[in-house]
């Protein structure tokens, strides 16, 4: 029987660009098996664009993306249906199922990808939102569930199938100190109970590194940083430092480029 | 400048011929797939239930009054030639062979087109087929095939029901309220309304009228920009494509169909 391999996402010298806008330009990321690794960089740097090319909903301009070994950029579509029906993932929104209940939600994915009777369904879907502490919201719209209740709903869809690897896409945006502290926990508990591993995009320092076994930084199209937690916290890169400890200046100017501030204010330009 | 010209004429053409390409490819995959009976079924209900069923009361509506004002037209000028008995068959024949269709398909267009552009548009704004993607299972199956569907069976029943409410519509104002003859106006009508001829013609007409109406909408969805000006540009685009579509498309169907009759 074939072993393992110690990193269940393999993502090697990575190029996409969206229009003339370069997104990735030779990435290189390994997502080591049973850890919560997580992906963090400033807004638009392609955090969330990374997922969904480890979920093959984009197709990378160069590189290869190997999931369990396979390269899922030479998969055909019937493989990579197949291959997501084992990963997880959380939408920002939730992305609920807006004409479903809260039960119908968390039995889709078994109703789709199995023929399992319907009071086994019932049973599951009961536990997966046990899990996430929502089994009394099950006959709920998702139209009367508050933003943090929401993301909870889609956590149970995302585990209804036990997937292999969940990836969270910003998770934390937008919910209270409760709320976050609820989904924070939850991740990492899942991660450990289910034995599953989680790949969180996230700009949420304090939180993240919280609950991360490994960070990777990305930056301009290329991963600027990795480590442990501590590790990126004790660096003496000035990006890296910048970036984790929240300072308005340093390589990332305050100050958007533009001509000098004199010729703006007394220059020809002038109004 | 002329360069400019020929490149925007160029550049918009093809444009134009990726679209119905990306239409064709996205709807032909969609539809033509394995068929799943239980469930396809009871998704196609459901559908039928949203465009169907909820299209109906403003079906009833407009076919009652647009049967009434035929009626009322249709009187004041046979009747200068004393020719009001033909009433029945002016009104059964004006909505069977091309006001039925047309009429129905444009409402259908307004109230279900839109409706469904609108719908798969904020499907996609927040990331409801994404997430089906991610969880394996194709939208195009799931979302887009019941709903076209739905149109191409709903559309055609739906012409069938507001023929019938406007006959009943120019009975109501003709006979019981101009006082046309009773017989004369069923008589009339049954004799010059060929079966073949004028009502299967004119369910061809709205099945053709249903398949370009669900394509266009549902690609529309589909296509639409994520944001609320992309999905409002999509729906009005929904809407104005049918409605150029069928208008274009009644004239050369009319021309096969009841040329020389």
């Amino acid at each position: 029987m074939k072993a393992e391999s110690a990193n269940i996402v393999e993502i090697r010298n990575l190029h996409f660009r969206r229009g003339a806008k370069v997104i990735f330009d030779g990435a290189n990321l390994d997502i080591p098996r049973g850890k919560v690794t997580a992906i963090m960089g400033p807004s638009g740097c392609g955090k969330t664009t990374l997922l969904r090319l480890i979920g093959a909903q984009y197709a990378p301009d160069a590189g290869s993306i190997l999931i369990d070994g396979k390269d899922i950029t030479t998969m055909s579509k019937k493989e990579l249906f197949h291959m997501r029906s084992h990963l997880g993932m959380l939408f920002q929104s939730g992305a609920l199922f807006t004409d479903l209940s809260v039960f119908e939600n968390v039995a889709f994915p078994l109703r789709e990808h199995t023929n399992l009777p319907e009071k086994m369904i019932y049973d599951l879907v009961l536990m997966k939102l046990q899990a996430v502490g929502l089994r009394g919201a099950h006959t709920l719209m998702p139209q009367e569930l508050s933003g943090g209740m929401a993301r909870r709903v889609a956590l149970a869809r995302a585990i209804a199938l036990d997937p292999d690897f969940i990836m969270y896409d910003e998770p934390f945006t937008g919910l209270d100190p409760i709320s976050m502290g609820v989904l924070v926990q939850l991740i990492r508990l899942l991660n450990d109970a289910l034995g599953i591993t989680s790949i969180l995009v996230s700009h949420d320092i304090h939180e993240t590194i919280g609950i991360a076994d490994h960070v990777y930084l990305i930056s301009n199209g290329r991963v600027v940083g990795s480590g442990s937690p501590e590790d990126l916290m004790n660096s003496d890169d000035a990006w890296v430092r910048q970036f984790m400890q929240a300072l308005p200046d340093g390589p990332v100017p305050f100050h958007y480029p533009a001509q000098s501030y004199a010729d703006d204010l007394w220059g020809p330009q002038r109004c | 400048m002329l360069v400019t010209y020929f490149y925007n004429v160029g550049h918009r053409t093809i444009s134009f011929f990726e679209d119905v390409g990306r239409a064709s490819v996205t709807i032909f995959n969609a539809i033509f797939n394995k068929p799943e009976f239980v469930r396809g079924t009871a998704r196609l209900i459901k559908q039928i239930y949203a465009v169907g069923v909820l299209s109906l009361l403003v079906i009833l509506v407009s076919g009652f009054f647009i049967g009434m004002v035929l009626g009322l037209q249709g009187y004041t000028i046979l009747s200068k030639f004393g020719a009001d008995q033909a009433l029945g068959e002016l009104i059964a024949l004006s909505m069977v062979r091309e006001l039925g269709p047309v009429i129905g398909a444009l409402l259908f267009a307004g109230r279900a087109g839109s409706a469904l552009t609108a719908e798969i548009g904020l499907m996609k704004t927040t990331e409801q087929l994404s997430s089906m993607e991610m969880m394996g299972i194709d939208p195009l199956h799931r979302i887009i095939a019941p709903r076209f569907w739905a149109g191409q069976i709903s559309l055609p029943i739906l012409t069938l029901i507001f023929n019938a409410v406007a006959i009943i519509g120019g009975y109501l104002v003709g006979v019981v309220w101009l006082g046309v003859d009773d017989g004369a106006f069923w008589g009339n009508m049954q004799l010059s309304v060929d079966f073949r001829e004028d009502v299967v013609n004119g369910i061809i007409k709205s099945t053709v009228f249903a398949a370009v109406i669900s394509w266009i909408a549902v690609f529309q969805g589909v296509d639409s920009i994520p944001t609320s000006e992309g999905i409002s540009r999509a729906t009005t685009r929904t809407v104005v494509y049918s409605s150029l579509c069928i208008l274009g498309l009644d004239f050369f169907l009319t021309a096969v169909m009841f040329r020389g009759t």
